[in-house]
């Protein structure tokens, strides 16, 4: 994808934020490509108490911005993604190691990878996202210096590897060790915070599909991410979209990378068990 | 007559007569159905002005969640019901109370409280994304509360 194709689509922007009211959630059908077909509607898991059926963000969107995501060669992403893959065979490190020295074929190793994160990891005792899984490589593998949370680099890799997984369902697990963080992420999206006193749900579960002033409110799913905003003209990381969200309310947000964000994107994950990873999506 | 009284509290000075003071959020007399009887100020609001905060998006914004048709304002939201008509349907001291702490009159509604100052969770610095520090002020001020109660009691049909 070339800078002139980029440039183009950041002019667009402008007249896809304030074009004629978004298209209503509609039951338009996602197929990238022309062949990768994309599940954007799902029954939710009985665990899921306030939401019986997951939408894909894509079906809020306008049928503009939609557009832009049914063909590779228009999604705005792709420069992004072109940087993780570059990145991905790029040596750093006191160890002299790359992912690929290791990992080998992006493809064959990180096919599936994205589908499953947010995961409990044995050794660490913890969960971990798929942000923490490839700084633990950089810094535990590689010797090279982790990378910021919610940076490009970072958002640029998680790109790639999500790439991998595309049209596959999205299905972390939430029982076994995992569970008291998922427990944990669900208290916090139902927590109302801030000098506005909104949780997630207040705006996502119980609204989803109105407008709040020009926004066309969706679930907040995040099976999209890292997405392409139209807004910024970049990709955003997951807790970064988290950490806009609470700011909105008034609050004090929580930092990318703790353990609260971590819970939380466990949590919101779930929501959206069983609708297909659409990294890297385009969003407003 | 309020003009009078303030006048004449300042003639007299303190002790004779009560001075219009403005009431701070956590004096507010609100009844149990959450309506507020008293004015926040002794100022008569000014409608022009409530319009003006209710469609602007760094004060009041209810238009990011009311449609109001009387208001020019571009993208009214459907979040909460449309206010045409809302003093058909409220009283004065409602209208005051809903537009304080609406919790208090529909519990748990997603109307934030513009009177209020305490009982937040994790309060932030206005959009920063940073704690708050010290006291917090109101969303909006009690002159700019009765600026907007006189202009929902405009809104007849
Ligand atoms: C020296 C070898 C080595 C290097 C270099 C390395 N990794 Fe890893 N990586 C591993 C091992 C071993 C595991 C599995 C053990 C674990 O879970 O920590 C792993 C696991 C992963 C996983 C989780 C896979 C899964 O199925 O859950 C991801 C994602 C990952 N690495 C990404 C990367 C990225 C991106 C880089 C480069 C920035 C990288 N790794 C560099 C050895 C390496
Ligand atoms: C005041 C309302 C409001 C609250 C509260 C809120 N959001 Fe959002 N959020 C929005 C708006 C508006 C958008 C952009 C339109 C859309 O996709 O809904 C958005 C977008 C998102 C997206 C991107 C979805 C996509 O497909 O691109 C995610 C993810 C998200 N929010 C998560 C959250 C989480 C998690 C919380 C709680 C910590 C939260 N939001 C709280 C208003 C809110
Ligand atoms: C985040 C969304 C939101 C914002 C912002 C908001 N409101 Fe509301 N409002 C609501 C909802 C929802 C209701 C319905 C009551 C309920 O929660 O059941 C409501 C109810 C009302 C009512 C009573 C409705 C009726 O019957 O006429 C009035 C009056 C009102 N709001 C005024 C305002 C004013 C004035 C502002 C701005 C200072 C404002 N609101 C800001 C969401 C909002």
């Amino acid at each position: 994808m070339t800078t002139t194709k980029l440039l183009k689509t950041a002019g667009l922007v402008a007249v896809l934020a304030y074009a004629s009211s978004a298209s209503a959630q509609d039951d338009s059908q996602l197929v990238i490509n022309g062949e990768i077909e994309m599940i954007t509607e799902v029954a939710t898991q009985d665990y899921i108490g306030g939401l019986k059926t997951a939408y894909s963000g894509w079906r809020f969107r306008n049928s503009d911005m939609q557009a832009m995501q049914l063909d590779d060669f228009e999604n705005p992403a792709a420069i992004a993604v072109d940087e993780g893959l570059a990145s991905w065979s790029k040596v750093d490190g006191s160890e002299g190691k790359s992912c690929a020295s290791c990992h080998e074929d992006l493809e064959a190793s990180m096919a599936g990878v994205r589908a499953v994160y947010p995961k409990w990891n044995e050794e660490a005792g913890a969960v971990m996202t798929l942000a923490s899984q490839i700084n633990n490589c950089r810094t535990e593998q590689m010797g090279a210096e982790a990378w910021k949370y919610d940076g490009t680099e970072m958002t640029g890799m998680e790109a790639v590897i999500s790439l991998q997984s595309r049209g596959m369902p999205v299905n972390v697990a939430v029982d076994g060790p995992a569970h008291d963080a998922w427990l944990k992420g669900e208290e916090i999206y139902y927590t109302r915070y801030g000098q506005l006193e909104l949780s997630c749900a207040n705006c996502h579960e119980d609204n989803a599909d109105n407008y709040i002033r020009a926004d066309h409110l969706s679930q907040g799913q995040i099976n999209g991410f890292p997405a392409f905003r139209l807004k910024t003209g970049g990709l955003v990381q997951v807790q970064n979209r988290f950490k806009g969200c609470i700011r909105d309310t008034r609050a004090e947000t929580f930092k990318p990378g703790s353990e609260e964000f971590v819970a939380l994107e466990l949590y919101v994950a779930s929501r959206g068990n069983g609708l297909s990873v659409e990294a890297p999506s385009v969003r407003p | 007559m309020k003009r009078t009284a303030i006048a004449l509290a300042a003639l007299i000075g303190s002790g004779t007569f009560v001075s219009a003071e403005t009431v701070t959020p956590d004096n507010v007399v609100m009844d149990e159905y959450g309506s507020i009887e008293a004015s926040l100020t002794g100022v008569a609001g000014d409608p022009a002005a409530g319009a003006e905060v209710m469609s602007s998006r760094g004060l009041g914004n209810c238009v990011a969640c009311h449609q109001v048709s009387a208001l020019s304002a571009a993208f009214q939201g459907n979040v909460g019901p449309s206010l045409d008509g809302a003093a058909d349907r409220w009283e004065e001291a409602q209208l005051r109370g809903i537009v304080s702490n609406a919790k208090m009159t529909f519990p748990d509604s997603v109307m934030p409280s513009f009177y209020k100052t305490s009982g937040f969770i994790r309060p932030g610095n206005a959009f920063t994304g940073k704690a708050a520090e010290g006291a917090l002020e109101p969303l909006l001020t009690a002159q700019q509360i009765e600026d907007v109660v006189a202009y929902l009691a405009t809104l007849k049909e």
